[in-house]
């Protein structure tokens, strides 16, 4: 039997069951779609976090104050105030630490900013000049403040661009006083828009001197974090390890295990990233093998009751002079149309649809959203539907061509 | 040689403990041209048995030889191959594809022939033109009445031109009239043709137009009478 013709034979099946064929290929298409869906905007948000590190450069060591976390459940002291400015100073002495090439306290907090009768909240982040360059800032309009800034406690502030976007609109701010805290700032930078950039949004920032920070928003003595900057990536266990040794000896610490501080180099954060997004994409792909199960269970569904028609039909065509070969042809020829019919529409709504998700996240939540199309979960997801739509369509069909045709035909 | 050689042919149905035995050792043979009607009350066996001729079942006794071999030395490929070419099946139950027009449903049997497809439409047209259904060729065969499935059904059988056709009761569902068509057609399908021909039925009038009618009773031939032999039965009533 030519081919064509059995073709021509499945094809007529096709459309003379048509709701059955079109369920069976919506089925399909449910299945792939979530799937594609699915991977597609995990495998992007997987893209995003693990981007999230790359925004502090790869020589960046960050020092927390506090003991280190060592489980789920222990809550890190996060208001420990062990890091101090005696601490910085320690710090900058290249006796001490001969491999850093530079050290910026940092601090930070929510808090309300307020212009004319507008308030938005933001972060204040109270940093030095070096902020530039550790976290590749640079300015849209104005300038950074500078270290007689510092010095002086100058009530001076760096926004970014929602900042000024929410209070002054599309007025000009540079000059401008903003409040915080019962204190008025003037603008003297805009940030560009930026995004996110490591944990720090700095769209939604308002930077100032750290000393100005300390005294006037966060009333403390203390620091949040130091970031510093090893002069190599190689030299960054060698760093790591001359800055424990001279904070405990600042801080008359002997045991190790009582550190009241802890340092985490950018490995230590891809490392409990990678957690995160191994836990993200198991969940996925448990959700995306779900929306497969309940796709195949609806073809088989299908399948199995249209097997006593098939049965019948198949009994006939046989006393016809159909070969058991022309019968599995016309049965394979079905289900591989419904699966590459379904699969091939699964596929293209799964990338428009995580397209537009990816739109929207990147236009509207203002997500640094890429769209990627996940290759292995549609190959997947196309051999487990063909799979399905084969087993179920024509295991059936193969039991039937099997028997006499008298008895495929009373077949009830 | 015969055509179809039978010899203690038996089938028997086991569904659990019950066991009927439709078929308990026929034996007979038919000859190439021969118009043969099979006649017998109902539940003897009847369909059983051509089913059997037909290669749609498959005896679980005896011996059946079709054109000199023995049924079970055809392959899957072989029966399909004669099925196709060399039998015409007329079922009791019509077994038309339902959602289907006639059309299609007597072209079927054209996908698994070698006519070569240029011809197709010429050999289904006159198929159903010898049943008189042209104008029903386009109609979905579920809204057919009984008696334009059993023609179609007949188109169907036709179609193939095979030399033997099968008709379990072809003419059951149709009034005398086209009940008389169909069987002239048949005639003529045997006589001017020389097709073989072996039909069931229940009439009496039916059977006239045979050359020769096998009685089955409880799966067992209870006479076999050639159509000579019978007019020579008939005249001795005559003659008393
Ligand atoms: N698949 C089957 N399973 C069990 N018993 C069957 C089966 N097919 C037929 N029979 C039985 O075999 C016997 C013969 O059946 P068959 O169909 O050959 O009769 P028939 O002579 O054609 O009758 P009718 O004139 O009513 O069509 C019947 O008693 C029937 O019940
Ligand atoms: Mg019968």
């Amino acid at each position: 039997m030519k081919l064509s013709h059995t073709f021509a034979i499945a094809l007529v099946g096709l459309k003379t069951h048509k709701s059955r064929s079109a369920l069976t290929i919506l089925g399909i298409v449910i299945g792939i779609t979530a799937i594609i869906l699915i991977m597609s905007l995990g495998k992007s948000a997987q893209d995003l976090i693990l981007g999230q590190i790359q925004g502090l450069g790869s020589k960046t060591i960050v020092v927390i104050p506090g003991r280190e976390p060592r489980g789920p459940s222990d809550v890190a002291q996060i208001f420990s105030d062990s890091l101090k400015e005696r601490d910085l100073e320690a710090l900058q002495k290249k006796s001490n630490v001969p491999t850093l090439s530079r050290v910026m306290p940092v601090l930070f907090g929510g808090d309300t900013a307020s212009y004319l009768g507008e308030t938005y909240r933001l972060t204040a982040f109270g940093a030095t000049d070096l902020i530039t360059e550790l976290f590749d800032l640079s300015v849209a309009e104005g300038m950074f403040f500078s270290e007689s800034d510092i010095q002086s406690r100058g009530s001076v502030v760096v926004i970014g661009s929602k900042v000024k976007q929410e209070l002054f609109g599309n007025q000009g701010a540079l000059g401008e006083k903003i409040k915080i805290k019962e204190r008025n700032y003037r603008v003297i930078g805009i940030l560009p828009k930026k995004g996110q950039v490591s944990f720090f949004n700095f769209d939604e920032t308002a930077i100032i001197p750290y000393t100005t920070a300390q005294q006037y928003v966060f009333g403390i003595k203390h620091f949040h974090r130091f970031i510093v900057e090893a002069t190599e990536e190689s030299l960054i266990p060698q760093t790591v390890k001359d800055i424990e040794l001279t904070l405990r000896e600042n801080h008359g610490i002997t045991d190790p295990d009582k550190d009241d501080f802890f340092v985490e180099t950018q490995a230590d954060l891809a490392r409990r990233l990678g957690t995160i997004t191994d836990i993200l994409t198991l969940f996925l792909v448990s959700v995306a093998a779900i929306s497969l199960v309940v796709g195949g269970i609806g073809i088989m569904n299908i399948m199995l009751v249209s097997v006593t028609e098939r049965t019948r039909e198949i009994g006939l065509r046989k006393a016809l002079g159909a070969t058991e070969a022309d019968i599995l042809n016309q049965f394979l020829l079905e289900a591989m149309t419904l699966t590459g019919t379904g699969g091939v529409l699964g596929i293209m709504f799964g990338a428009v649809l995580s397209f537009a998700a990816s739109v929207i996240l990147t236009r509207f939540v203002g997500l640094g959203w890429t769209f990627t199309f996940p290759v292995p979960a549609a190959l997947i997801g196309l051999g487990v539907s063909a799979l399905i739509g084969l087993v179920f369509g024509i295991y059936p069909a193969r039991e039937a061509s099997l028997k006499n045709p008298i008895d495929a035909l009373r077949y009830e | 040689m015969a055509l179809i050689e039978v010899e203690q042919l038996s089938k028997t149905y086991r569904d659990g403990a019950t066991e009927t035995r439709a078929v308990q050792g026929v034996s007979f043979q038919i000859h190439e041209g021969e118009f043969v009607a099979i006649m017998g009350p109902s539940g003897s066996g009847k369909s059983t048995i051509l089913h059997i001729m037909g290669f749609l079942d498959t005896p679980t006794g005896g011996i059946y030889r079709f054109e000199g071999k023995h049924v079970r030395h055809y392959s899957d490929k072989e029966r399909a191959h004669v099925r196709n070419r060399k039998m015409g099946f007329v079922f009791q139950a019509f077994n038309l594809l339902p959602r289907t027009t006639v059309y299609e449903n007597v072209k079927l049997p054209l996908f698994y022939s070698d006519v070569p497809e240029s011809e197709w439409d010429a050999r289904v047209r006159s198929a159903i033109a010898s049943v008189n259904l042209s104008h029903r060729a386009e109609y979905d065969t579920t809204r057919l009445s009984g008696g334009e499935k059993q023609r179609a059904a007949i188109a169907r059988a036709l179609v193939m031109n095979p030399p033997l056709i099968f008709a379990d009761e072809p003419t059951g569902n149709l009034d005398s009239k086209s009940g008389a068509v169909v069987m002239e057609t048949l005639q003529k399908l045997n006589e001017a043709h020389g097709r073989t021909i072996i039909l069931i039925t229940h009439e009496t009038l039916t059977a006239e137009h045979a050359g020769r009618i096998l009685h089955v009773r409880d799966g067992k031939i209870e006479v076999d009478i050639h159509v000579a032999q019978r007019r020579t039965a008939h005249s001795h009533e005559f003659s008393k």
